[in-house]
C-alpha cells in the first residue's frame, strides 16, 4: 500500500470512529511533510517517565506507607507546606472536608482531589518545588501515603504501591462534570 | 451588520455612530495639530542638529517608553522564584498584536534553559511508531502561520472581588495576548506516528521544572492545534516555550504547553494536577466542572481605563479589545452611560478567528461622570454577560474563565476606576 492510501485509510478510520477529523489545517500540507522522526528504541521507551493514568498505568515499582512517608514530608515538603499539610506558606494539602458548596471552599488534596493517583504523578514530577525528581519512587509512593493519611483516606500502615495506588478512593471522585465534550 | 436603525447619535452621553467614527477621527486630527506647538518650521529641534544614532543589533522600545513593561513580573509564590504570573500592559498598546516582550506569562516553576541542540519531542503511547524530532527536523517541516489569542484561564479573577479592588486594565485582564504563530500541524507528525483506533486524547508535557502537563482530545489536535515554532516572526522567547510549544487555539492558555517535549497518545485523559486541582471551575453547589477548555467571548476597553486620565472634556475615541476561543467576534458595543444604552463599535479589519479584534468608537465626553463599558458578541452568537448574570450562573467560587463586563468609572477630575455597575 502506499503512503498516500495509508493516509487514508486511516483517515477513513479516524473519521468513522469519530475521534478526530484530520480536515483541519494540516491535511492540506501532509503530503509535503519530510518524515524526519525518528523511531524510538525499546530500551528508550522504558527509560521514559510517562503519566500516571487514573487506573494506574505508568506507576513504577515501589512502595511506601505513612509512616516512611512523614519522615520524607518532615524534611522535604513541611518547610513549604507546614505541619501535617497545613498553616505552610504554600498550598494546603490537608483538610477542607465538606467545605466545598459553603462560602469558603477549601480545596485540599483530600477535600478536592478526585484520583489520588494524580498525588503520585505531581509529586514525582514538580515536588519539592526547589528539586523536583530528588525523591526516589519509594519515597514518592511514602510521602503519597502519608498525604492521604492526614486527610483519612487510608491508614498509617497502608502501603502504596502500583497495586494499591489505583484502588483508592477519593472523597471527592464524583465532584466532577465533564464539559468536554459538550 | 450595523442596524440601519441606530440614530446617528448612537447612544447616550456622548456615544457617536461607528459611520460617523471615521469622519469625527479625520476631525480630531486636523483639529488636534492645531493645538499641539509645533516648533518653527526655521527652528532646529536639539535632535535634527547632528546625525543620530547609528544602526543597531536587536532594536529596544524607545527610552521614553520604559516605563511600559509587564505587570506584576515580581511576584511569585512564597519562599519560591518563578511560580506566578506577569501580565500584559494592555493600556499602553494598541491594534492587535502583542509584543514579543510584552506577552504575558504564567509559569508554574520558571523559565528553563533549554539547549535547542539538545531538544527533543517525543511522540509516543498509542501509535503504531513511536517517534522523537529533533529540532533541526521539525523546522523542515510544512509550517503554518495564524495570528491569534492565548489568554489564561485565570484572568480576570480580580472581577470576582466582592468589592471593585483599585486595579487597572492590565492588572485585571493582562494574562491575555495576540501573536503571529508559527509552526508544523501538530496532525501532520501525528499522523507520521500513527494513531492507533484507540487514541481519543493526548498527554503533553513540557521541559520544565514542572513537567508541566495535560490533557487534550485528539480532536483538538487534529483540528488546529500547532507545534509552535515562531512567534511575531522569531524563534518563540524564552518565556513562550523556546524552542517549541504546543499551541491550541481558543483553548486555555495552560493546555497549550510550553517547552514541550513529550506527547503521549491515550485512551483517555491523565487527569493531571492540573486538570483537576487548578483549572476546574467550583460551582455553588460544591461540584467543579472540569475540562472547560474554550475561552468565553470577552471584550474590555483599553482606552480611557486607569491610568489614563482625561485632561478635559471633548472628543476621544474610546478602544479596546474583544476575542472569543469559539470564532470571530461578530460585533461590539459600547455603552457610555453605564450600561444603559448601547452602539456600535467599528472594528479594525481584518477580524481574525480565535484572535484579538481592535474596536473602536468616537465618544464626546461632556465632563460629567460616568461609566464606560463593552459588549462583546461572537459569531456563536455568544454574549458578553454582565458581571451580575455572571455571578448568578457561576457564583463566586470559580476562579477561572471569568468573561463579565468591564465598567471603568470617569470621574468629573477625568479619573478612571475600575467599578462594579
Ligand atoms: C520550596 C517550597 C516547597 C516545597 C519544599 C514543597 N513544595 Fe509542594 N508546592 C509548592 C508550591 C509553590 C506549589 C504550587 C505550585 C504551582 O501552583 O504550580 C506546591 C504545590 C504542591 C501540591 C499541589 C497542591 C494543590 O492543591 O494543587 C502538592 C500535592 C505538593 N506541593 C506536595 C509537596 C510535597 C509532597 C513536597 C515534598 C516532597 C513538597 N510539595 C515540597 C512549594 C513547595
Amino acid at each position: 500500500m502506499s503512503t498516500f492510501s495509508r493516509r487514508l485509510l486511516r483517515w477513513v478510520i479516524r473519521c468513522s470512529i469519530g475521534a478526530c477529523c484530520a480536515s483541519g489545517v494540516g491535511a492540506a500540507l501532509a503530503e509535503s511533510a519530510p518524515g524526519l522522526g525518528v523511531a524510538l528504541s525499546e530500551a528508550e521507551l522504558q527509560a521514559t517517565q510517562v503519566s500516571i493514568m487514573p487506573n494506574g498505568d505508568g506507576l513504577p515499582p515501589g512502595l511506601g506507607d505513612a509512616v516512611a512517608g512523614q519522615t520524607v514530608y518532615q524534611i522535604r515538603c513541611m518547610a513549604c507546606h507546614g505541619e501535617e499539610g497545613t498553616g505552610g506558606i504554600n498550598d494546603r494539602l490537608v483538610g477542607g472536608a465538606g467545605s466545598l458548596a459553603s462560602s469558603r471552599p477549601i480545596k485540599t488534596v483530600g477535600s478536592y482531589w478526585p484520583y489520588a493517583t494524580t498525588l503520585f504523578d505531581y509529586v514525582r514530577r514538580a515536588m519539592p518545588y526547589q528539586t523536583p525528581g530528588a525523591l526516589d519512587d519509594d519515597e514518592v509512593y511514602a510521602v503519597t501515603a502519608y498525604l492521604l493519611y492526614l486527610n483519612d483516606i487510608v491508614g498509617e500502615h497502608d502501603a502504596m504501591s502500583a497495586t494499591t495506588l489505583p484502588l483508592v478512593r477519593m472523597p471527592n471522585r464524583e465532584g466532577f462534570v465533564r464539559v468536554y465534550p459538550d | 451588520m450595523p442596524n440601519p436603525l441606530t440614530p446617528l447619535s448612537a447612544a447616550a452621553n456622548g456615544l457617536m455612530h461607528r459611520r460617523l467614527f471615521l469622519k469625527a477621527g479625520a476631525g480630531l486630527v486636523g483639529g488636534s495639530a492645531l493645538l499641539t506647538a509645533q516648533p518653527a518650521a526655521a527652528t532646529r529641534a536639539a535632535w535634527m542638529k547632528a546625525p543620530g544614532r547609528p544602526m543597531s543589533r536587536y532594536g529596544a522600545p524607545s527610552e521614553y517608553e520604559s516605563s511600559v513593561g509587564r505587570i506584576g513580573f515580581g511576584v511569585s509564590q512564597p519562599g519560591t522564584t518563578g511560580s506566578g504570573a506577569s501580565r500584559t500592559p494592555l493600556e499602553y498598546l494598541n491594534g492587535v498584536i502583542t509584543p514579543s516582550g510584552l506577552h504575558f506569562e504564567r509559569h508554574h516553576s520558571g523559565v528553563p534553559d533549554i539547549d535547542p541542540d539538545q531538544y527533543q519531542l517525543l511522540i509516543h503511547g498509542l501509535v503504531e511508531r513511536p517517534l522523537k524530532f529533533n529540532l533541526e527536523s521539525l523546522v523542515r517541516y510544512p509550517m503554518v502561520t495564524r495570528t491569534q489569542f492565548l489568554e489564561c484561564s485565570g484572568n480576570s479573577r480580580a472581577l470576582l472581588n466582592r468589592t471593585a479592588a483599585p486595579l487597572g486594565c492590565g492588572e485585571i485582564h493582562g494574562l491575555v495576548s495576540a501573536s503571529e504563530w508559527t509552526g508544523v500541524p501538530l496532525s501532520i507528525l501525528l499522523d507520521e506516528a500513527g494513531v492507533t483506533t484507540q487514541g481519543r486524547w493526548l498527554v503533553a508535557e513540557g521541559g520544565d521544572a514542572a513537567m508541566m502537563s495535560r490533557s487534550v482530545p485528539l480532536a483538538k489536535a487534529f483540528d488546529d492545534a500547532l507545534v509552535a515554532l515562531y512567534q511575531n516572526g522569531e524563534r518563540l522567547r524564552p518565556e513562550n516555550g523556546y524552542p517549541a510549544r504546543l499551541f491550541l487555539p481558543g483553548y486555555e492558555g495552560n493546555m497549550s504547553i510550553k517547552w514541550l517535549r513529550r506527547i503521549a497518545v491515550t485512551a483517555r485523559p491523565a487527569m493531571t494536577r492540573d486538570e483537576t486541582s487548578k483549572y476546574t471551575d467550583l460551582q455553588p453547589d460544591g461540584t467543579a466542572r472540569m475540562f472547560t477548555f474554550d475561552m468565553a467571548v470577552k471584550s474590555v476597553i483599553t482606552s480611557p481605563s486607569p491610568g489614563l486620565v482625561l485632561h478635559q472634556p471633548g472628543l476621544y475615541q474610546i478602544s479596546g479589545i474583544a476575542w472569543s476561543g469559539r470564532g470571530k467576534i461578530a460585533r461590539v458595543e459600547v455603552s457610555a452611560d453605564s450600561g444603559k444604552s448601547w452602539a456600535e463599535a467599528a472594528l479594525d479589519e481584518p477580524v481574525m478567528s480565535k484572535c484579538l479584534t481592535r474596536f473602536r468608537a468616537a465618544w464626546r465626553w461632556d465632563g460629567g461622570p460616568t461609566s464606560l463599558m463593552s459588549r462583546a458578541i461572537d459569531e456563536a452568537g455568544k454574549v458578553q454577560p454582565a458581571r451580575a448574570a455572571y455571578l448568578e450562573d457561576n457564583g463566586p467560587s470559580t476562579s477561572y474563565h471569568c468573561n463579565m463586563i468591564q465598567a471603568w468609572h470617569v470621574a468629573s477630575n477625568g479619573d478612571v476606576t475600575n467599578v462594579y455597575v
